[in-house]
């Protein structure tokens, strides 16, 4: 790559000892700044500390979770850490299962966030000169004005083109010569499709060089087959709207974890059960702490995301933490036999079978005070064979096992039998009872 | 030598066999023998009709889970052992019998079954100079 590597090299050429040192000196201030909020001056005063008490960055467990409850009981303005006339920007979560919720900015936070985004970019491989065409959703969804505001930051020619009619945003590639796209996985897989259909060869036709994925779970697998057909490289990306949006962590030229920029956030991995730290490079929920943010820091936001720190060093200098792909919800998980179980773990051993069908359902039981665990799974073709469905059914059982450890029934349906539920499939029926 | 029988997957709660049945009743199409084989695991209802291709697209349109598949049908008069001594002439040679039913037809006793030998079974009919049917010679007992 020409030049530099590193847009801001002051905060991403930092050693660990000094990553530390200011995350430190950003948490004493961010604390300070928590006790302008209501919400946060009740909460330490309920759990008897003070920002006084937290002296090193391990003193930070010390400190209550703030959890998306939180945020809600909160609406809109309870976390709000300034006067309203210094917060120049709304976002607010759909709030599709409940009460809404709402993140605020003051123009410092705009500009830090825009910082972050550029940063990411910078860090993909884009300079001036790339023409950057954003997919996503503007309005209250924070991938349209984050990467907007981040990628005009970065002086890139940055094309709102916001989502849907693909053959309009096909139209933009060419006739501006895109080179750089944001696009959620599935999508860019779709504007190949189009491409198809339409006769354009995306290595040939377009200038395409550089895909931005992220906000939906894929594999490596699709990664790489998303670069091969349209001729790019893909890089993940990680935001959620609470912690601004894009430009929470991002992958380097490495292609091998995202780094978190940890001059923003404190990162903590626990177990989503009981809170506690998880041992380095295992899975567990993610904790964020903001330590750069005025209108509404976060301390020890519980993510619900599951994810793990990838151990060891990147190549590429940074010595930023490396999160692993997005592992799933830490709402989804059971408790089976004292084991925690994962949908995703379920769901991808089943998708592994060409015989069986995209939908399933986990019914949870305890007849006789006996956990139990059935999983009903729709068949794609149906053989009256009986020999071969108990085979397979006997070799699904098999393999979960060995991925979740306890054995499930399993039971073969019929195509169309498991309802297929309006947006959100529901996987888990959980019908234990108390038994006391 | 064999007849077309539907095996429709099943699923094991009230009213999926009556979904099934009102399919063949809209279709005009009419239920020679059936028999349904329910293990813990699965439910199995297999059907021999009048009219089996047009049942399996039926069944088909209307996402209904089933297979087609051939299965011996042999006629065997209606008396004391003669079904003993056709199952006898298979077991001597070997042959495991996966399924079986059977039912009576203008006089004549029909078995239906499936074995792990098909080839092999149908030189056991021949020599034996069993009535194997197929599907005209079925339904024109009907």
């Amino acid at each position: 790559m020409e030049g530099s590597s590193f847009l801001h090299p002051q905060f991403e050429t930092l050693s660990r000892p000094e990553i530390e040192a200011l995350q430190l000196e950003r948490l004493h201030g961010t604390l300070l700044q928590c006790m302008k909020s209501p919400f946060y001056r009740k909460r330490f005063a309920e759990s008897g500390i003070s920002p006084q008490d937290i002296r090193t960055l391990d003193d930070i467990v010390k400190i209550p979770f703030t959890t998306k409850q939180d945020l809600r009981d909160n609406y809109p303005f309870g976390l709000c850490t300034v006067g309203l006339d210094q917060v120049v920007r709304l976002h607010s979560s759909s709030g599709t299962t409940g009460k809404p919720t709402v993140i605020l900015h003051t123009q410092r936070d705009l500009d830090q966030w825009a910082d972050a985004v550029a940063r990411c970019l910078y860090m993909a491989g884009l300079r001036p000169g790339d023409i950057f065409q954003n997919t996503s959703g503007y309005g209250m969804f924070t991938g349209g004005l984050g990467f907007q505001y981040g990628a005009e930051r970065l002086g890139l020619l940055t094309v709102p083109a916001a989502a849907g009619n693909t053959k309009r945003q096909i139209k933009f590639i060419t006739d501006f010569g895109t080179t750089a796209i944001h696009a959620i996985p599935s999508y860019a897989g779709r504007l190949y499709e189009v491409m198809a259909e339409m006769g354009i060869d995306p290595q040939k036709d377009t200038r395409l060089k550089t895909l931005v994925i992220g906000a939906e779970p894929h594999s490596e697998e699709q990664r790489r087959r998303i670069e091969q057909m349209l001729g790019v490289r893909a890089y993940n990306s990680f935001g959620m709207s609470e912690m601004c949006g894009p430009g929470v962590a991002f992958e380097c030229q490495e292609q091998n974890g995202m780094h978190i920029w940890e001059d923003y956030y404190i990162v903590e991995v626990v177990d989503p059960v009981t809170l506690e730290p998880v041992p380095e490079g295992e899975v567990g929920e993610l904790v964020l702490t903001t330590i750069n943010r005025e209108a509404m820091p976060l301390l020890r936001y519980r993510t619900r995301d599951l994810t793990r720190i990838l151990p060891g060093e990147c190549p590429c200098g940074r010595r930023h933490k490396r999160l692993d792909r997005m592992k799933g919800r830490s709402d989804d998980m059971m408790i089976l036999k004292g084991v925690n179980i994962f949908p995703i773990q379920i769901e991808t051993v089943l998708m592994q079978f060409p015989e069986l069908g995209n939908e399933y359902l986990i019914t949870l039981t305890n007849e006789d005070a006996n956990d139990s665990m059935t999983v009903e799974v729709e068949l794609n073709e149906f053989h009256d064979d009986y020999p071969r469905l108990q085979a397979l059914t006997g070799e699904i059982r098999r393999q979960l096992k060995d991925e979740i450890l306890v054995t499930p029934e399993v039971r073969l349906v019929p195509k169309g039998s498991i309802p297929v539920s309006e947006g959100k499939a529901v996987r888990v029926r959980d019908l234990r009872k108390t038994l006391i | 030598m064999t007849v077309h029988q539907i095996s429709v997957f099943v699923e094991n709660k009230s009213g999926t066999l009556v979904k099934v049945l009102d399919l063949f009743k809209e279709a005009g199409i009419q239920l020679i023998a059936t028999t349904i084989s329910d293990t813990a695991d699965y439910g199995i209802f297999r059907i021999i009709c009048s009219e089996p291709m047009k049942a399996k697209s039926v069944l088909d349109a209307a996402g209904v889970s089933s297979s087609l598949a051939d299965v011996f049908a042999v006629s065997l008069e209606n008396y004391p052992g003669t079904a003993a001594d056709a199952i006898s002439f298979l077991s001597q040679a070997g042959i495991g019998i996966s399924y079986l039913y059977s039912f009576m037809l203008s006089g004549k006793g029909i078995l239906i079954f499936r074995t792990d030998a098909p080839e092999k079974t149908a030189d056991v009919i021949r020599a034996h100079g069993m009535s194997a049917l197929d599907d005209a010679s079925l339904l024109s007992l009907v």
